[in-house]
């Protein structure tokens, strides 16, 4: 798994989470986790309004 | 906290905040948890509310309504305006509101009618026995907690993992959300009393940016974009974009991000021992993203057949279903008619909205003879009234009737 969450720049809005189809992402408060269930699929670094993530296939 | 409940609500907007007072109202012992420290805090919204649907839930109040609309004006690509004002709309538009002061005076409701409130606690787990959703983990200030309670009802908004753990998959497409960016703009000149709604492709493709007035010359101005547009191109690009053009001296004073299902009703939002509500079960409007009313109305819902449960002894699906069928014969019907308008909407070339705009123009309202549908559509906040005219004939021949939200009014 490679994606990186740039928490400078996320709002914590979690609108990443709810396109996430694995679970992988939980919004914590104010930052977002990401757990290994993670598959790389690039959808919350898509849906990202701001583009905080990035994700490496 | 105690051990066990009647009834834990996870999650303190608008949809957790009603329905946790209306069970602490119907005599349910009721947790309401919200992880944030603050509730409403940080702002996800662009706060325009439909006036007569929110006096059902709470009583309107000045210290959280910034601006009291008489009309919006909708803005094709090429700059035709189409402007709708409170006498073609029934003089019943809307407010915009001050999402932090409401969120917390819902809240306040739900403590003062007897609910126990929790701030900074985060559900991190269901306890799930035999299949029965039968309390939560949670977490509070560092510490865990194993809370059990009759029925878990999910209001955890866009971020919701309520329902992913209970085996409901809530998860959205990108074509299913739209991905926004708003800025709370000041000194800027506005009229205080109509909002702005400007479309296009290049504005903001399948999606549309506001400016949602906040009083005087301050609003909130922000674009939606639709997910599966998103890339290169994001919600902040087009809204910067825009800033420059249109209000280059506006001084930005917040920033807003967040996420709007738009993928209408999903297939389930009930398991045994638990119910989602609001924006965790995807029940935001399809069309205009509205979702504090829907979010509220399916509170109370949920709250009602809850507290019947309880009564009955039966936290199954036997008697939870219930739910399902109030809430998708009430807003559901409205969600899914707004969303054969979504899907519509978003093929529209920036040349079919500059067409649907000048057919607009010059037309009286007061003379349609579809005064009655415009009526019942404003007030149900449909602000996209052309793409609706459009797709008049369909409503027409499936005969869809709005009498959900034209008995509320009555
Ligand atoms: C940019 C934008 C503009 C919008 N504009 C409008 C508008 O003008 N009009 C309108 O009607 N709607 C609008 N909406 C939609 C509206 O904001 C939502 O539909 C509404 O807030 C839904 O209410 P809710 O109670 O379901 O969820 P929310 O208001 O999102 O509340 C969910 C709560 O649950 C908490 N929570 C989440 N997970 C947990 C957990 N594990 N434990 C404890 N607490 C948790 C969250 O912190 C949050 O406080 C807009 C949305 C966005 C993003
Ligand atoms: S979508 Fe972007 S801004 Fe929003 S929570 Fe995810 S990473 Fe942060
Ligand atoms: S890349 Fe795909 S699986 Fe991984 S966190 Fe993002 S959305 Fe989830």
């Amino acid at each position: 798994m490679s994606i990186n969450i740039n928490r400078y720049k996320c709002g914590y809005c979690g609108a990443c989470v709810g396109v996430c189809p694995g679970g992988a992402l939980e919004l914590v408060e104010t930052w977002v986790e990401a757990n290994d269930c993670c598959t790389s699929c690039g959808l919350c670094a898509k849906i990202c309004p701001v583009g905080a993530i990035e994700v490496k296939k | 906290m105690k051990e066990m409940y009647d009834l834990i609500v996870v999650g303190g907007g608008p949809g957790g905040a009603i329905a946790a007072k209306n069970a602490a109202e119907l005599g349910l012992d009721v947790l309401l948890i919200e992880k944030r420290q603050e509730i409403g805090d940080p702002v996800r919204c662009a706060e325009g509310v439909s006036k007569i649907c929110l006096s059902d839930h709470i009583e309107p109040d000045p210290r959280w309504i910034c601006a009291d609309l008489t009309g919006s004006r909708i803005y094709s690509p090429d700059g035709t305006m189409v402007e709708m004002s409170e006498e073609m709309s029934g003089g019943e538009v809307g407010y915009v509101l001050e999402r932090k002061v409401f969120d917390r005076a819902l809240v306040d409701q739900c403590a003062r009618a007897g609910a126990e409130v929790r701030v900074k606690t985060r559900a991190t787990g269901l306890i799930v026995e035999k299949g029965v959703v039968c309390g939560i983990y949670a977490m509070h200030l560092g510490e865990e907690y194993e809370i059990r309670s009759k029925i878990v009802i999910g209001a955890d908004g866009m971020e919701s993992k309520v329902g992913r753990w209970a085996g409901l998959d809530t998860s959205l497409k990108p074509a299913d959300m739209e991905t926004c960016v708003q800025y709370l703009v000041t000194d800027i000149d506005i009229d205080p009393q109509f909002c702005d709604f400007y479309l296009g492709n290049e504005i903001a493709p399948a999606g549309y940016l506001w400016v949602f007035p906040k009083g005087e010359n301050m609003a909130n101005i922000g674009v939606g974009v639709l997910g599966s547009k998103s890339g290169d191109h994001r919600a902040i690009d087009y809204l910067d974009k825009f800033m420059k053009d249109m209000y280059p001296e506006g001084r930005i004073i917040e920033m807003v991000y967040g996420g709007v299902p738009v993928s209408g009703p999903i297939e389930k939002t009930v398991s045994d021992g638990l119910i989602l509500v609001g924006d965790a079960a995807r029940q935001s409007d399809p069309i205009t993203g509205g979702g504090i009313i829907n979010a509220m109305e399916a509170g109370k819902i949920a709250a009602e057949v809850a507290a019947d449960a309880i009564k009955k002894g039966d936290y199954t699906t036997n008697t939870l279903n219930e739910y399902e069928t109030l809430w998708r014969s009430t807003i559901g019907k409205e969600i899914e008619y707004s969303l054969v308008v979504k899907e519509t909407f978003v093929k529209f070339t920036d040349k079919d909205l500059n067409h649907l705009a000048q057919s607009l123009s010059n037309v009286n309202f007061y003379s349609l003879s579809l005064k009655d549908l415009l009526y019942a559509l404003f007030k149900a906040n449909k602000k996209l009234l052309w793409d609706l005219r459009g797709l008049f004939k369909d409503v027409v021949n499936s005969n869809f009737e709005f009498k959900y939200k034209n008995d509320q009014a009555d």
